[in-house]
């Protein structure tokens, strides 16, 4: 569909983005030593780091990709929320207050906090920058799909902002900024969510009308010399395609009715349960005219829509393979949590264990109302009349604007500093591992404190860089897919290692170079090899592919298990290396 | 968890820090089989999932919204257990 940029969007996105700015700007004079660059100089008060946590966590993927996936296959986006949810337990009650008594700056120095190992610090370096690279490819393209409608500019140009707004902050103050920033986007998230769920709830459910209530199919068509047809006619604001996701029928009981109301939040579940809602589906197939997709209809009861099985469709085949797709997936976002080195890097900012502790605990709630709330979201955008059938990302916006234009540029603007405030925790990861892990660390370059600030500066820019590069060339990517490697890659290479340090006391430093190498590479090699890569990245045949399903973790996690501790057991023990060397 | 080093560290400081431990990793196993019973459900007897045992919401739905209210209040049980644990001194054993 085409969008018409609005002054009102434009003038709230940019005040967002010059306040949250401006805000790093200021809270950078005050002083910067590195320990105050890397970890906010240990002073964020709990509560604000618990929301800073959600703030951070809560990128383009849950909010966009959730709602999205909910409002055009129903249930099965909740399972992701659930997943990503569930992953806190790990967080919170296996690794936070270990870790929090090991390490200084960032997630090597736990591992490494034992052994000192130029090994541990090169393995784990590369690491924390290959994960923090893929989990910054969906938020770079998140930041362009939201442009390309907000504005109606090119999705590169929304690539390009995102990229200089973030390194701007990041370079001018570091942690201190990269905090306060996700506390504003973390807060902000669940306000306006919680307002247009609630208004959701005020509308309850109302059968289709107008446009959306059109059950002719749509073809949309991209001439092989880049026309964009629709129902072949050229693709203009008098001709486009019509917004989609209404009610049919209501429920039995409200015979006569055309609209149910205001709805208690369970009343609406049960009612959309009990209704028939007209989702739609594309078929893509292309000829000498160009490339069509065809959007068509289908009706589909309530009770089905709201069961897993709808995105998933692996699950109902009842295969094996699809089976172990599902629970490997599954498995690493419940890993995937507490391997994330953008995450594990907060618990540095707070005073001590107790306080980690307590701001996991208001991290867990707001996420955790936050989820709640996405269900909703999608369900509400499901039926809102005004879904893209092109976009799922755009789903959660589009719903806000079919209240009030106000309220589409507030959640489109916030939607945009979510992917500020993610992409500015990755880069502080990666350019921790750059400048503190690899530089002063592995490469023993001495450098002053005014130096390290520095050179984590110049490695922020750095990696500004190349998510903006990246952003542009994996455009037209799913952006859930996108997160699933990180996850992947995060639980493989990372989890083995912290649990085994943490609780096996044989775990030798050459296991851990094993295990974190084994898993970062085996996950990565998996990924590439997979039905999916072959399919949407090389354009190749499914079926050539070699692996049995396209999720690594349920091999992957384990073998790092594996793998750690053969070799720690092949390798001397702890006290007797040290005592070998001196 | 660290029987080779606690001999260095402040006996105070190591009990608690292994009861934390261990009250942690008891909630993490009860929610892995509230979690594994929920992908057991999904993968095997999605039939169930479907019922609506309350008159209103699917189990899915039910089911999905319990895991995560029960993150948090496991949470909040661990917070609680471990402050106590913490004013309290030095558990027994």
């Amino acid at each position: 569909m085409l969008y018409e940029s609005s002054s009102t969007a434009i003038a709230i996105f940019a005040a967002f983005v010059l306040g949250v700015v401006g805000l790093s700007f200021f809270l950078g004079r005050k002083g910067q030593s590195a320990k105050g660059y890397y970890a906010a100089h240990g002073e964020i008060h709990w509560f604000v780091n618990g929301i800073a946590f959600a703030g951070d966590y809560l990128s383009a993927a849950s909010f966009l990709g959730i709602c999205g996936m909910i409002a055009f296959h129903g249930y099965d986006g909740f399972l992701y929320s659930i997943g990503f949810l569930a992953g806190w337990i790990v967080a919170l009650f296996v690794i936070a207050e270990p870790i929090k008594a090991l390490g200084k700056f960032t997630f090597a120095d736990a591992l490494d906090s034992r052994f000192n190992s130029r090994g541990i610090k090169l393995a784990v370096a590369i690491s924390t920058l290959v994960v923090s690279i893929f989990y910054l490819i969906p938020q770079m393209v998140g930041a362009g799909d939201l442009i390309v409608p907000l504005l109606g500019l090119p999705h590169t140009v929304g690539v390009i902002l995102v990229g200089v707004a973030v390194t701007l902050i990041v370079v001018t103050a570091g942690m201190v900024s990269t905090t306060w920033v996700q506390f504003i986007k973390g807060s902000l998230l669940v306000f306006f969510c919680g307002i247009l769920a609630a208004m959701i709830l005020n509308r309850g459910l109302v059968v289709g009308t107008g446009p959306a209530a059109n059950l002719t199919p749509q073809v949309r068509t991209v001439t092989p010399d880049g026309t964009v047809l629709v129902d072949g006619k050229r693709q203009s604001k008098d001709h486009d395609l019509r917004p989609v996701g209404t009610i049919k029928a209501l429920p039995a009981r409200y015979a006569g009715q055309t609209a149910t109301g205001p709805l208690r939040p369970l009343e609406y579940l049960s009612a959309l349960e009990d209704s028939t809602i007209v989702t739609w589906s594309s078929k893509k197939h292309t000829d000498a005219e160009g490339t069509h997709t065809t959007y068509s209809p289908v009706e589909r009861r309530g009770a089905d829509l709201l069961k897993p099985g709808g995105y998933f469709k692996g699950l109902s085949t009842g295969k094996l393979a699809d089976r172990l797709d599902f629970a490997s997936l599954m498995l690493a976002l419940f890993c995937g949590t507490a391997s994330l080195p953008h995450i594990l890097i907060r618990y540095y900012t707070v005073k001590d264990a107790a306080a980690a502790r307590q701001s996991t605990v208001v991290g867990i709630a707001a996420i955790g109302a936050f989820y709640v709330l996405t269900l909703y979201l999608g369900l509400g955008a499901m039926t809102s009349g005004a879904l893209d059938p092109t976009s799922t990302n755009m789903a959660a916006p589009l719903l806000a604007k079919s209240f009030s234009t106000t309220l589409f540029a507030i959640i489109s603007a916030i939607a945009f500093t979510t992917v500020l405030g993610t992409v500015s925790g990755l880069i502080m990861a990666g350019s921790g591992a750059v400048a503190h892990d690899l530089v002063e660390n592995v490469f023993r370059i001495p450098m002053t404190d005014h130096e390290k600030v520095r050179c984590g500066k110049i490695a922020a820019v750095g990696l500004g860089i190349i998510a903006m590069v990246l952003g542009v060339l994996f455009r037209n990517f799913n952006v859930s897919f996108l997160v699933g490697w990180a996850f992947n890659i995060a639980a493989s290479a990372n989890l083995p290692a912290l649990v085994m340090l943490l609780f096996w006391p044989r775990t030798t430093k050459q296991g851990i170079v094993a295990a974190v190498t084994v898993g970062m590479l085996s996950s990565l090699a998996w990924i590439l090899l997979s039905a999916d890569t072959f399919e949407k990245v090389y354009g190749w045949s499914r079926e050539a592919s070699v692996v049995p399903f396209s999720q690594p973790g349920l091999v992957t996690i384990p073998l790092g298990f594996l793998v750690l501790v053969v070799v720690s057991l092949l390798t001397p023990k702890p006290g007797e290396a040290v005592r070998r060397h001196g | 968890m660290s029987a080779h080093e606690s001999r260095s560290e402040p006996v105070n400081r190591e009990t608690t820090g292994a009861a934390s431990s261990r009250i942690g990793l008891g909630l993490f196993w009860i929610y892995v089989v509230l979690y594994a019973g929920f992908m057991v459900l999904v993968l095997y007897r999605p039939d169930l999932l479907s019922l609506r045992p309350f008159g209103g919401v699917n189990l899915a739905i039910a089911y999905g919204m319990g895991l995560i209210a029960g993150a948090f209040l496991l949470a909040i049980v661990y917070m609680a257990a471990c402050r106590s644990v913490e004013d309290g001194g030095p558990p027994h054993g």
